[in-house]
């Protein structure tokens, strides 16, 4: 049996042109680009190409592109450093509910989330009064949700925001080697393992008109260059391959929400239907536990990710989930990649239901 | 009528199966009140009834959803 990675969501196996790109950068990336002779030169040429290459794929320019050592930490940058130029204006955060836990944690005190409706888009008229409050620094708006995968109106709302004179962040982890971004940002993260380039490598993108204190006022201190070339390198090949890749992963997923639904009863197929993102799936199985439905398709080579609280640390059910009023209970999210086949998801969709039959049963249902 | 379900330290989805099983025992127009102080219980005890087509009727005290058998 050929064990079925459905995770993408979380991180994408790695690229072979990001592969190769790594053991070349090793060799010809290692040097310190802030130097003058001449490997920290070269070093520096790859960077700046680096750059380039990502600023082209993202519509930017070069100098907007900062590297980081994850999405994460590109995340913290964008809040801090829009928030710390906006001190005289105001302080608070607006973000959607349904933001990553990276854009909550980094929010600080003063935040204010905006409901989303049964799909997980947001409320366009709460969106409008949240922005439209003094004090506001700042507004966070995923791109497309990691866990259901609804696709926001992002332009509209930074139609919005610009009315206001307020700045964008814009987490696009899920969106960028796959799909544009729509315009009307003022700062983007993404992430290279979501796209297939290696984990540590993180995108932050800070428009030119937009103020921004720099976090790290006396130089970041050394990046990993050959990572980072190599997800330079691996954004172009998905970006390349994106049409494609999408097409085939769309019908995937199409496949696995009329499936499961028709299949598995008491059910709950999550997210809006038709705007969101080409490679994920996410449902809830009423009446089943999250960690034994994720256990036992692991035993069958399956690997998912679940948004039930008996999965989480911190024991709690998603808060995106909670917030569209979806069952947070049972729930599995099936994220595709290159690698995935057409096989693979037959198999998960032939063994799925008696599987949530046998735990059924466990409980008496 | 109102019964009551105690389902206090149930992790999810042990109040909604303890819901499932209770709604069908008691007559059409009934109450069910479910005590559960899981946190997920404020989220799948509505969703619940939803897929289930039956009446959400809130929570009228907390860790305590009150649901109303309409089919």
């Amino acid at each position: 049996m050929q064990p079925a990675y459905f995770d993408a969501a979380t991180a994408v196996p790695l690229h072979p042109v990001a592969k190769e790109a790594l053991i070349a950068a090793l060799d010809e990336g290692w040097a310190d680009p802030g130097r003058l002779y001449t490997q920290a030169r070269r070093a520096r040429l790859l960077l700046e190409a680096a750059q380039g290459a990502v600023a082209q794929i993202l519509g930017v320019r070069s100098d907007e592109v900062t590297f980081t050592p994850n999405g994460t930490e590109a995340v913290r940058a964008a809040i801090s450093g829009a928030l710390a130029a906006r001190k005289r204006v105001g302080q608070v955060l607006v973000h959607s509910a349904v933001e990553h836990s990276a854009v909550l944690h980094a929010a600080g005190e003063q935040s204010v989330s905006v409901k989303v409706d049964n799909t997980g888009r947001i409320d366009s008229a709460a969106w409008e009064s949240a922005i439209d409050q003094p004090g506001v620094g700042l507004a966070a708006l995923i791109s497309a949700s990691h866990e259901v995968g609804t696709l926001q109106p992002v332009e509209w709302a930074g139609e919005v925001c610009a009315r206001h004179g307020v700045p964008l962040f814009v987490d696009a982890a899920m969106s960028v080697g796959r799909i544009p971004v729509p315009d009307g940002w003022n700062l983007l993260s993404a992430s290279a393992r979501k796209w297939g380039g290696p984990a540590g490598v993180g995108v932050l993108v800070v428009r030119k008109a937009t103020r921004w204190v720099s976090p790290w006022p006396h130089g970041q201190g050394s990046l990993d260059l050959p990572a980072i070339l190599a997800a330079a390198a691996s954004l172009q090949a998905v970006h390349a391959e994106a049409a494609s890749e999408n097409a085939r992963l769309s019908a995937l997923v199409d496949r696995i929400r009329a499936t499961v639904a028709a299949t598995v009863p008491d059910v709950e197929i999550v997210g809006d239907p038709g705007q969101r993102l080409p490679h994920l799936a996410t449902f809830s199985c009423l009446y089943v536990d999250g960690e034994s439905l994720l256990h036992a398709l692991d035993r069958r080579g399956f690997a998912v990710s679940s948004g039930s609280s008996c999965t989480s640390s911190t024991l709690q059910p998603s808060h995106v989930l909670a917030a569209m009023g979806a069952l947070t209970h049972g729930n599995i999210r099936i994220s595709l990649h290159r690698e995935t086949t057409s096989s693979d998801v037959d198999r998960f969709l032939a063994e799925l239901p008696g599987i949530v039959k046998d735990l059924r049963a466990e409980v008496g249902m | 009528m109102t019964a009551e379900l105690n389902c206090l330290g149930q992790r999810c989805p042990l109040p909604v199966i303890a819901l499932a099983k209770k709604l069908p025992t008691v007559a059409i127009g009934d109450i069910v009140r479910v005590l559960a102080d899981d946190p997920a219980a404020a989220v799948d005890i509505p969703a619940w009834c939803r897929m289930r087509g039956q009446e959400f009727l809130g929570s009228p005290a907390p860790a305590a959803f009150e649901v109303r058998r309409i089919s």
